[in-house]
C-alpha cells in the first residue's frame, strides 16, 4: 500500500497526469529531480536544517487537557503545526519544493493559494532563496484574506488576482497552471496541496509526512502506544495525507479526514467532495470531484478559504475507496463553534480549516473514553481568519 | 458505405484534395453555444462560405485550463445555455441540414467525455458523422483506451505536439490518425504577435516524423500569420481571433433585426484570413 503511486502516478484508479502536452516534459523532469534529490545527502541535510532552524521543527505534540476534560471523552493531543514559521504546515512543503527549485536552477517560482497560507509560505521561501515569486489568488479569497495578501506583498511576492470562474482556490489553480504552460522553461510551480498531476500528489505527501512521522514518534514517547484515532481537516488534503501516511499500515489506528460541509451537505453551498463527489478528471488528475452529470465542475463553498475546493487529492480518493480512511463533513457553524471552544479552553486560536477537525472531535468524543488517545492535526493558526469570523458573526446576527 | 467511413473520409478527403490543389486547410474554431446554439449554426454556415475547410467545435467547459481569457469568456457565455456534448452534436446536425459540407472535429476537455461514457461517446460521434476530436488535457500516456476506441470507431484522436515535446514526438505520433496538431508556442490559446523560437524547425521536425497532415495552432490571428505558416503547414487553426470576432458582434448577433450584419462581419473576417 505504501509503495503507491505506481510508475504512472496512480493510486488505484486515481491520479495520473491529465495536462496539456506542453507541460509533460516539465513534469517528467520534475519527477526525475525529485527522485534524484530524495537520495541526495546534501539536499536532505539542508532541508532538515531549514525545517529545524528556520521553521522551528519539530512541532510539539501537546496534550490539550482542558479541551479533553471539557469534552469528557478521549485524551486529546494537538499536533501543533500552527507553531511553524508562517503559521501553518504549508511551509514544510514550500521549503522542500523551493529548495528543489533552487537546486534545479529555476529563478522564478509560482504558487496558487486559497486561504493564503501556501502563498505566504511560498513568498517566504522565495525571499529566503532569492527567487522571484508570483502567487495566484482568487479575488474572492483576496477579499476574505487581506492580511495574508499584505504579508505576501511585504515578503516581496506579486499577488496576481484571479477573476475567472468562482474566483477562489480552484480558479487560482487553473490560472497557475495556465501561467506555467506559458513559462515552463524558466519557472518552477510550487504546488501547495496533495493534488494536481503526478508527481505533485506524491511529492507533497512525502514533504508533509514529517507531520505524521513526528507524531508517531512523539506519541510513542509520551504514551508508549499508538493513538486510537487521528483526525485532520481536508480540502485538497496536504496536512491530512502528511499526518495519515505514516499510520496507514497501523490498521488499529482509526484515521478520519474532515471536509467542509459549508452550510450543510443538504444545501448547494458545500465543499463535501468525499461525501457527494463522483470520479472525474480535474486539474491534472483523476479524483473525486464535485461536478454535474455533464462533467462541469461545480463551485464549492466553505467559510474556510483553504477548504473551499471542489476536488481532493487522488491518494485520499483511493484511501476512501479501500476504506482505510473515513471522511466526514462538518459545517461552517460547527467549525466556528469548535474554533471558539479551543480559544476558551486552551488559549489557542486555530485556523478555520483546522477547526473543522476539532468540530468533528467534539461530535465523536462522547462515544470514546478517557483511556483512548486521539490526535488532532492543528494544521494552522487562526490569526488570518479573525476578520472573516467577525464578518460572519455580523452576517449571522 | 457506412456512416463511419464517410465521416472519417470526410476529413482525410479534405486534406487529400487540398494537397492536390497545393492549398493549406483553414481550420477555424468556435465555442458551441456562444452566444447561443442557433446562432452557432448560422455562424458555421458563414464560416464555410468564407472558405473554412475544417471546423473545430469547442465544447464549453467550466475549467478550461488550456485556454486563454477569450475562449474562457466564450465558454462561460455558452454554459449559461447549458451546452453539452449533445448540444454540440445537434448543432453539427443543424449545420449539415443547412448544407454545410466541411468536416467537423470536436475540441473538448477529457472530463465531459469521461462523464458521457467512452462507449456511448464514440457511438454518438459516429452517428453524427464527426471526423475526430482534440482533447487538450489528454497526453499520450493517458490516452490508451481513447486511442483504441477511436481506431475501432474510425473517429480520429488528433494528437497535440508542443515545442517542448522533444523526444516524446515519436511516441505521440506512433499510430496517430487524422492530422497532427502542432502547438505554435508555449502557453494557452489566445492571439499573439510572436511564436516559439524556431517554430518552423519544430514543425519541420514533426513533419519528418509522420505522413499525416500537419496543422499549426495557438495564437494565429492574422492573414499574414496564416500566409506565413501556410508555407510549411498543411493546415492552420485560428481560434481565439474568431471567438473574439464573434464576441465583438454579440450586440448585432443577438438583435434579430441586425443579426445578418453581425454574421457578415464574421464572414468577412474569416474570408480575409484566407487572402
Amino acid at each position: 500500500m505504501t509503495t503507491l503511486p505506481d510508475a504512472k502516478g496512480r493510486f488505484g484508479d486515481f491520479g495520473g497526469r491529465y495536462v496539456p502536452e506542453t507541460l509533460m516534459n516539465a513534469l517528467i523532469e520534475l519527477e526525475q529531480s525529485y527522485y534524484q534529490y530524495a537520495e541526495d545527502e546534501e539536499f536532505q541535510t539542508e532541508l532538515k536544517y531549514l525545517l529545524k532552524e528556520y521553521s522551528g521543527r519539530e512541532t510539539p505534540l501537546y496534550y490539550a487537557q482542558r479541551l479533553s476534560e471539557e469534552l469528557g471523552g478521549p485524551k486529546i493531543y494537538l499536533k501543533r503545526e500552527d507553531l511553524n514559521h508562517t503559521g501553518a504546515h504549508k511551509i514544510n512543503n514550500a521549503l522542500a519544493q523551493g529548495l528543489l527549485a533552487k537546486r534545479t536552477g529555476k529563478k522564478k517560482v509560482i504558487a496558487e493559494t486559497g486561504a493564503g497560507q501556501h502563498g505566504v509560505a511560498t513568498a517566504t521561501v522565495a525571499a529566503l532563496f532569492g527567487l522571484e515569486c508570483k502567487v495566484f489568488m482568487g479575488e474572492e479569497d483576496i477579499r476574505r484574506q487581506q492580511l495574508n495578501v499584505f504579508r505576501m506583498k511585504l515578503l516581496g511576492a506579486e499577488v496576481v488576482p484571479v477573476t475567472s470562474g468562482t474566483m477562489t482556490l480552484k480558479d487560482a489553480g487553473n490560472e497557475a497552471l495556465r501561467y506555467w504552460v506559458s513559462n515552463v522553461e524558466d519557472t518552477f510551480y510550487i504546488l501547495g496541496s496533495a493534488v494536481g498531476p503526478h508527481p505533485y500528489p506524491m511529492m507533497v505527501r512525502n514533504f508533509q509526512r514529517i507531520i505524521g512521522d513526528e507524531t508517531r514518534r512523539q506519541i510513542l514517547e509520551l504514551e508508549n502506544r499508538l493513538p486510537d484515532t487521528v483526525v485532520a481537516c481536508i480540502g485538497g488534503g496536504s496536512n491530512a495525507i502528511g499526518m495519515f501516511y505514516p499510520f496507514i499500515e497501523d490498521t488499529e489506528v482509526n484515521l478520519i479526514g474532515v471536509e467542509a460541509a459549508g452550510r450543510g451537505i443538504d444545501t448547494p453551498l458545500h465543499a463535501a467532495t468525499m461525501s457527494l463527489g463522483t470520479k472525474g478528471v480535474f486539474q491534472g488528475s483523476m479524483s473525486y470531484l464535485l461536478q454535474d452529470e455533464y462533467g462541469q465542475v461545480q463551485p464549492a463553498h466553505s467559510i474556510s478559504a483553504g477548504l473551499d475546493y471542489p476536488g481532493v487529492g487522488p491518494e485520499h480518493s483511493y484511501l476512501k475507496d479501500i476504506k482505510r480512511v473515513q471522511y466526514v463533513p462538518v459545517t461552517d457553524a460547527e467549525a466556528l463553534d469548535a474554533l471558539k471552544l479551543l480559544c476558551r479552553t486552551e488559549g489557542i486560536i486555530p485556523a478555520l480549516e483546522s477547526s473543522h477537525a476539532i468540530a468533528h472531535v467534539v461530535k465523536m468524543a462522547k462515544d470514546m473514553n478517557s483511556d483512548q488517545l486521539l490526535v488532532i492535526c492543528l494544521s494552522g493558526r487562526g490569526d488570518k481568519d479573525v476578520e472573516s469570523i467577525m464578518q460572519y458573526e455580523e452576517g449571522v446576527q | 458505405m457506412s456512416m463511419t467511413d464517410q465521416s472519417q473520409n470526410r476529413m482525410d478527403a479534405t486534406f487529400a484534395r487540398l494537397k492536390e490543389e497545393g492549398k493549406t486547410a483553414l481550420i477555424p474554431f468556435l465555442t458551441v453555444g456562444d452566444p447561443d446554439p442557433q446562432t452557432t449554426i448560422d455562424i458555421i454556415v458563414e464560416l464555410e462560405a468564407a472558405g473554412a475547410d475544417i471546423l473545430e467545435l469547442g465544447v464549453p467547459y467550466s475549467d478550461p485550463l488550456a485556454d486563454g481569457p477569450v475562449i474562457q469568456r466564450a465558454s462561460q457565455r455558452a454554459l449559461t445555455h447549458h451546452v453539452t456534448i449533445n448540444t454540440c452534436l445537434e448543432v453539427a446536425d443543424g449545420a449539415r441540414q443547412r448544407g454545410v459540407e466541411m468536416p467537423f472535429i470536436l475540441f473538448t476537455y477529457y472530463n465531459p467525455i469521461l462523464q458521457f461514457g467512452l462507449e456511448r461517446f464514440f457511438e454518438t460521434m459516429q452517428a453524427h458523422g464527426i471526423s475526430g476530436m482534440i482533447i487538450p488535457d489528454l497526453p499520450v500516456e493517458e490516452s490508451g483506451e481513447m486511442r483504441e476506441r477511436s481506431k475501432a470507431a474510425g473517429v480520429s484522436l488528433i494528437p497535440l505536439v508542443a515545442p517542448t515535446s522533444h523526444d516524446r514526438i515519436a511516441a505521440i505520433l506512433d499510430g496517430a490518425q487524422g492530422f497532427v496538431y502542432c502547438v505554435s508556442s508555449l502557453g494557452v490559446t489566445g492571439e499573439r504577435a510572436s511564436f516559439h523560437n524556431n517554430v518552423e524547425q519544430f514543425i519541420r521536425d514533426v513533419k519528418s516524423n509522420t505522413d499525416l497532415p500537419v496543422a499549426v495552432g495557438f495564437g494565429i490571428s492574422s492573414s499574414e500569420q496564416v500566409r506565413e505558416f501556410s508555407k510549411f503547414c498543411d493546415g492552420v487553426v485560428v481560434g481565439s481571433a474568431i471567438v473574439r470576432q464573434i464576441e465583438s458582434q454579440i450586440p448585432l448577433l443577438t438583435n434579430p433585426e441586425r443579426k445578418i450584419e453581425g454574421l457578415l462581419q464574421i464572414r468577412k473576417f474569416v474570408a480575409e484570413l484566407k487572402e
